[in-house]
């Protein structure tokens, strides 16, 4: 079986994996990170959104040999210690999620949309969140969160 | 999914080598369209081949009469390029609307062209602007290399290294998008350039990309209400459940006309 090693939340991992091992599972089975979410099966929901050298990308459409040697961070590494990443708290004060199923995905694809950028628009909010599917908040409120979030990362806040 | 063995090679020889003593192999650029088709079990190849290392195939740059982009450039760098924005900002346009930003980041212009789904959205600006493709063994211009859906000029185990793109005097891309799947329900692509005007519609045609007849004749002295106008016959356009052949006819025109206003 191929040898993957990658830094994951900034720690460094190795594995051997079957050369199908989509990221997600590599993520969720073998380094046990549930945080990521698999919410569909067509590359579609963003559930399993994470960031792979900086960049969000769906991990159930990756293989995971195919990111030897990357960095990736997952929900679990946005918090520092107790205290939450801005957009984390952001989601929280603004109602930005129901049931949760979504909120990891959205919380990784927001950092990744907002990162580096000031005054979003609502309509380019939406437009970067097109690939993160929610059936329950309704979006509204996450558009919300995602403005607190990029309001309280600019403050510096956040990282 | 069934497994595979797994090659990264540095090298586009090495990634032909690869390709050909495998017994089924497939490349695999950014996935963004392949894994989905793996996971559902509609290919189970041999070997994966993959292109992420070959660092020969990344990258934009102005070259000639035009710009190149190398086959594993991702759409979301297309986007952003500043060579691609101030050469042909139609193409940069045209990339930033591709499916979503995660698909953006990782989904790249040669598995878009090697592909060749009849609504994605390369191969309206390759057709439209009059592209070369480049391979491992030869040159392939646009006309050529279209040849229906999911179809192409690309022989077995060749691999497409870069596209070239000449810079038309104007261009610009509208597209109608399917709201859940994001892609084109219908993409017009127009483009003056030094030989002529040329338009390349996506998502309408039975047989995938085609360049509108009706729509480039009329377009002659490149009007956006000429355009409008034009009647686009709907006998091969495709009709399903989003769209019947006669509302995409419609839409051809009425995007050509939008694509025409915007050109830059
Ligand atoms: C949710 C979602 C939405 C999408 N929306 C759109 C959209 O709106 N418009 C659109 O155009 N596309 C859309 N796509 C498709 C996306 O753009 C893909 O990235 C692209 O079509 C394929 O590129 P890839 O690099 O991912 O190729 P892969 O999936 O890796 O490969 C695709 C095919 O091309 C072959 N191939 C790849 N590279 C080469 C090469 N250099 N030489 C020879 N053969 C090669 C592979 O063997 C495979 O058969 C969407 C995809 C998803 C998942
Ligand atoms: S699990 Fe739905 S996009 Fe990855
Ligand atoms: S909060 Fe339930 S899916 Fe979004």
């Amino acid at each position: 079986m191929p040898t993957v090693k990658m830094t994951v939340n900034g720690k460094a991992v190795s594995a051997d994996v079957e050369a199908r091992t989509l990221l997600v599972h590599f993520l969720r089975d073998t380094l046990e990170l549930t945080g990521t979410h698999v919410g569909c099966d067509t590359a579609q929901c963003g559930a399993c959104t994470v960031h792979v050298n900086g960049k969000a990308v769906k991990s159930c459409n990756a293989l995971a040999v195919q990111l030897d040697g990357a960095q990736v961070t997952t929900i679990e590494g946005l918090a520092n210690g107790d205290t939450l990443h801005p957009m984390q708290e952001a989601f929280r004060d603004n109602h930005g999620l129901q049931c949760g199923f979504c909120t990891p995905g959205m919380v990784m694809s927001a950092i990744d949309l907002v990162q580096g950028k000031s005054n979003l628009s609502e309509s380019e909010i939406r437009a970067g969140l097109e690939g993160n599917i929610c059936r329950c908040t309704g979006y509204h409120n996450i558009v919300k969160a995602v403005k607190a979030g990029a309001d309280a990362m600019q403050a510096g806040k956040g990282r | 999914m069934h497994n595979f063995a797994f090659h990264r090679p540095a090298s586009v020889a090495d990634a032909v080598k690869a390709v050909g003593s495998a017994s089924d192999g497939k490349i695999i650029a950014g996935g963004q369209t392949l894994l989905p088709t793996l996971r559902q079990r509609l290919a189970s190849p041999s070997d994966l081949i993959d292109l992420g290392a070959i660092a020969d195939l990344k990258g934009i740059k102005a070259e000639g009469d035009g710009i190149t982009i190398g086959a594993m450039t991702p759409h979301a760098e297309v986007a952003s390029s500043a060579i691609v924005q101030g050469a042909i900002p139609a193409l940069a346009h045209l990339a930033a609307h591709i499916g979503d930003r995660q698909v953006r980041a990782r989904g790249t212009i040669g598995g878009s062209l090697a592909n060749n789904d009849p609504a994605a959205d390369y191969p309206a600006a390759a057709l439209g602007l009059g592209a070369t493709i480049r391979t491992n063994k030869r040159e392939i211009k646009a006309d050529d290399y279209f040849q229906g859906m999911f179809s192409t000029a690309l022989e077995d185990g060749e691999i497409i290294t870069a596209v070239h793109f000449p810079k038309p005097e104007k261009a610009g891309y509208e597209k109608f998008v399917q709201p859940a799947s994001r892609f084109a329900l219908v993409g017009v692509f127009v483009a003056k350039t030094k030989g002529g005007v040329r338009v390349a519609v996506t998502g309408a045609g039975q047989e995938g990309v085609f360049r509108p007849k009706e729509v480039e004749a009329a377009l002659a002295n490149f009007s956006a209400d000429a355009a409008k106008g034009a009647k686009v016959p709907s006998g091969n356009l495709n009709s399903d459940l989003h769209g019947s052949a006669e509302y995409r006819a419609h839409l051809i025109s009425v995007l050509a006309g939008r694509a025409v206003a915007a050109a830059k």
